[in-house]
């Protein structure tokens, strides 16, 4: 096992297209680092560049503190398994395995032993001998895996391995992964676009837009502190609120209501007025009646008539329309929720959503009362899209995206 | 239901009486062939079908003559050692076409193309001279070199085809996996693309193995001429019967090899092989 340091690893297509810019991030060794964003965010070709299928345009690309620039694949000692599989239809689940080994002249012995291992730790030994257009999805994705294990190479590369499964298996296997990488203390860079596996996944998760960094992070962190508008709107489901407000005489303005501000947003507040966007995640509403009192100076109270209440058994979700003022930045937004593919981030329209508790006795057009807890206000600059909660706002020099670019 | 069951009745009446027709319009000549090859000289004026007296004389009188056995042997080895190197560079020319982005692809594609739609009377004047003066005219070389040629192109063409239906993660699976291009071509690829080179050298088997003008302008003697050129200098046992007997024995027998070689090969001729190697 190894650590791998992408080093300001830029991506250039010849036809002048920049696919990754100036990336730098350090895997430590052990470590499972999740590679999320949208589609053409660059992640797959990060991936393609660790592998060495694809040439690095720039910077440099350290595995186990060797400059792996130049190498061939496999002169890296790297691992990948493919969202297609990508096993070979012409040889036996047995001989998928033992490929790589066999190509590295392995003595047949060690061959058998490392497959049939591997086979065991799977569950595939009663598959061994079978070709793969005879296995089922999820075995096939166990035998990519496998071929993968047998190598004990230096790194493995992960690159959507889970999408073509179902949605019951893919949680299973998600949690395999988990205990396999943590099994085999394997350094693991996993590439997805689902942020459900992000976050349950990885020791830490970089986030990619339009090839750029923008937060490399435990999941935890980036949902509670994320760097900009991106971020924020890209991690968690159903979508963080957006809605624009001002910051001026120590509160916050917004559609809402006026808002009492804590820790850092106070300082910053404190010069001048400003127009910000506020980001609400719907968790942090409440049905104001089952706030306790003590917590209600937290935040503020409001009436809003409720559109569309589901309820999800444990929780449920109202959704209710505010003059929000979106207006102001509905591009930026527009940009953000299609950078993002979701519908749900930061849509142009002025509906908001409230995850309550499922005891609350709020109905379908009621007009309710509501409590948005501010100690969870995220506070964004609209021009750069800068959380301004967040002291070191993403990686050096690159972190804040630019909305209107 | 009862008009659409007429229809469909009609449809296949249709159907069969067309498909039967066309049967009919290819299978008699091929019969009648095989039956004079059957036919005594004396009963080869006779107007009926079948032999009233079967006799395997044609045959053995064009196999012990050295004028087709020896053609006959030209045409296999000819036909082999072309077919071979045809689909040997077809594959790595197949290959580049399908996975390279490089400079001169398509022109290399309509040149492909041209050469396989040239017309071939107009080539064996030229050739004809080339081959006299580079001492290949009457050999094997002299053959062999046209009918790679003209096989190139429909071997690239076929072998293209297969290879872009390969998934190309395959291929960067195999090279994560340790192999070199060279490995991944032999060891993954070509294995997955054996149905295409089938096909193909089967068409260019057949193609040189049937071709004429070529074989009758570029050879002189026995050493190089190939069956079907062979057969139009039969003569008869005599100088005085027509050959019309051992003519149609020669056309069976050089039908032989054809069928043998399609049907051994035509159960690896089977789409979906590639299934399995990818989801989705």
């Amino acid at each position: 096992m190894a650590d791998i340091v992408l080093d300001q690893v830029t991506k250039r297509y010849p036809d002048g297209t920049l696919a990754v810019d100036k990336l730098s991030l350090d895997i430590a060794d052990g470590e499972l680092v999740i590679l999320v964003g949208p589609s053409g965010c660059g992640k797959s070709t990060t991936l393609n560049m660790l592998a060495g299928l694809e040439d690095i345009t720039e910077g440099e690309l350290r595995i186990g503190g060797k400059v792996v620039n130049d190498k061939t694949p496999r002169d890296r000692d790297i691992a990948m398994v493919f969202q297609s599989y990508a096993l070979y239809p012409h040889m036996t689940v047995r001989e998928n395995m033992g490929f790589a080994l066999k190509l590295a002249k392995t003595p047949k012995g060690i061959i058998n032993q490392k497959v049939t291992e591997a086979a065991e730790s799977l569950g595939l030994t009663d598959l061994l001998d079978r070709k793969p257009a005879n296995l089922s999805g999820g075995q096939q994705q166990r035998v990519a895996m496998g071929r993968a294990i047998v190598r004990d190479p230096a790194a493995f590369l992960m690159d959507e391995p889970l999408s073509n499964l179902d949605a019951k298996l893919r949680v299973q296997m998600r949690l395999e992964v988990a205990k396999l990488q943590k099994r085999l203390g394997a350094t693991m860079v996993y590439v997805t676009h689902d942020q459900t596996e992000a976050m349950t996944l990885g020791d830490r998760v970089a986030i990619l837009r339009a090839g750029v960094l923008q937060q490399a992070a435990p999941p935890q962190e980036l949902y509670d502190r994320p760097v900009n508008l991106f971020v924020a709107g890209f991690i968690g489901s159903p979508a963080m609120n957006f809605m624009s407000g001002t910051l001026a005489g120590g509160s916050l303005r917004t559609a809402l209501g006026d808002m009492p501000v804590f820790g850092r947003v106070r300082q910053e507040l404190s010069t001048t007025s400003q127009d910000v966007i506020v980001g609400i995640r719907p968790e942090n509403f409440q049905d104001a009646a089952l706030v306790p009192a003590d917590l209600r100076p937290n935040g503020i109270t409001f009436q809003a008539t409720i559109d569309v209440l589901e309820s999800l058994g444990a929780e449920k979700y109202a959704y209710f329309t505010k003059d929000l003022g979106k207006a102001k930045f509905v591009a930026e937004l527009e940009e953000l929720a299609r950078d993002a593919g979701r519908a749900d981030a930061g849509a142009s329209d002025e509906t908001v959503v409230a995850r309550l508790d499922s005891s609350t006795r709020i109905s379908e057009g009621d007009n309710a009362q509501l409590w948005a807890d501010a100690r969870w206000l995220h506070v964004f600059d609209p021009a750069t899209g800068r959380n301004l909660a967040v002291a070191d706002a993403g990686a050096p020099g690159h972190g804040a995206t630019t909305p209107s670019g | 239901m009862a008009a659409a069951a007429t229809t469909t009745t009609r449809q296949k009446v249709g159907w069969g009486a067309g498909n039967t027709a066309a049967i009919v319009i290819v299978a008699i000549p091929l019969l009648w062939i095989v039956s004079l090859s059957f036919k005594t000289p004396a009963a080869i004026t006779d107007p009926s079908f079948w032999p009233a007296q079967w006799t395997w004389g044609n045959y053995s009188g064009i196999l012990t003559t050295a004028t087709f056995v020896r053609p006959l042997l030209n045409s296999i080895g000819i036909g082999l050692i072309a077919t071979f190197i045809a689909v040997a560079f077809a594959s790595m020319a197949a290959y580049a076409v399908a996975r390279l982005a490089f400079p001169g692809k398509r022109l290399l594609v309509a040149g492909a193309l041209l050469v396989s739609i040239f017309p071939q009377i107009s080539l064996v004047t030229p050739l004809y001279n080339i081959e006299r003066v580079l001492k290949l005219f009457n050999t094997w070389p002299g053959l062999i070199l046209p009918y790679v040629a003209f096989g190139l192109p429909m071997a690239v063409y076929i072998l293209a085809a297969f290879f872009q239906q390969i998934p190309w993660q395959l291929e960067k699976a195999a090279k994560v996996d340790g192999a070199t291009p060279w490995q991944a071509f032999t060891k993954v690829i070509a294995p997955l693309a054996a149905p295409g080179m089938v096909t193909s050298a089967i068409l260019v088997f057949m193609f040189c193995w049937n071709e004429f003008l070529f074989a009758i302008s570029l050879t002189s003697t026995l050493g190089a001429r190939t069956a079907p050129a062979a057969l139009a200098f039969f003569s008869g046992s005599s100088q005085f019967t027509t050959p019309t007997g051992p003519i149609a024995a020669a056309a069976v027998v050089i039908t032989i090899p054809i069928i043998i070689f399609v049907s051994v090969f035509q159960r690896r001729i089977v789409s979906g092989l590639t299934s399995g190697a990818v989801k989705g």
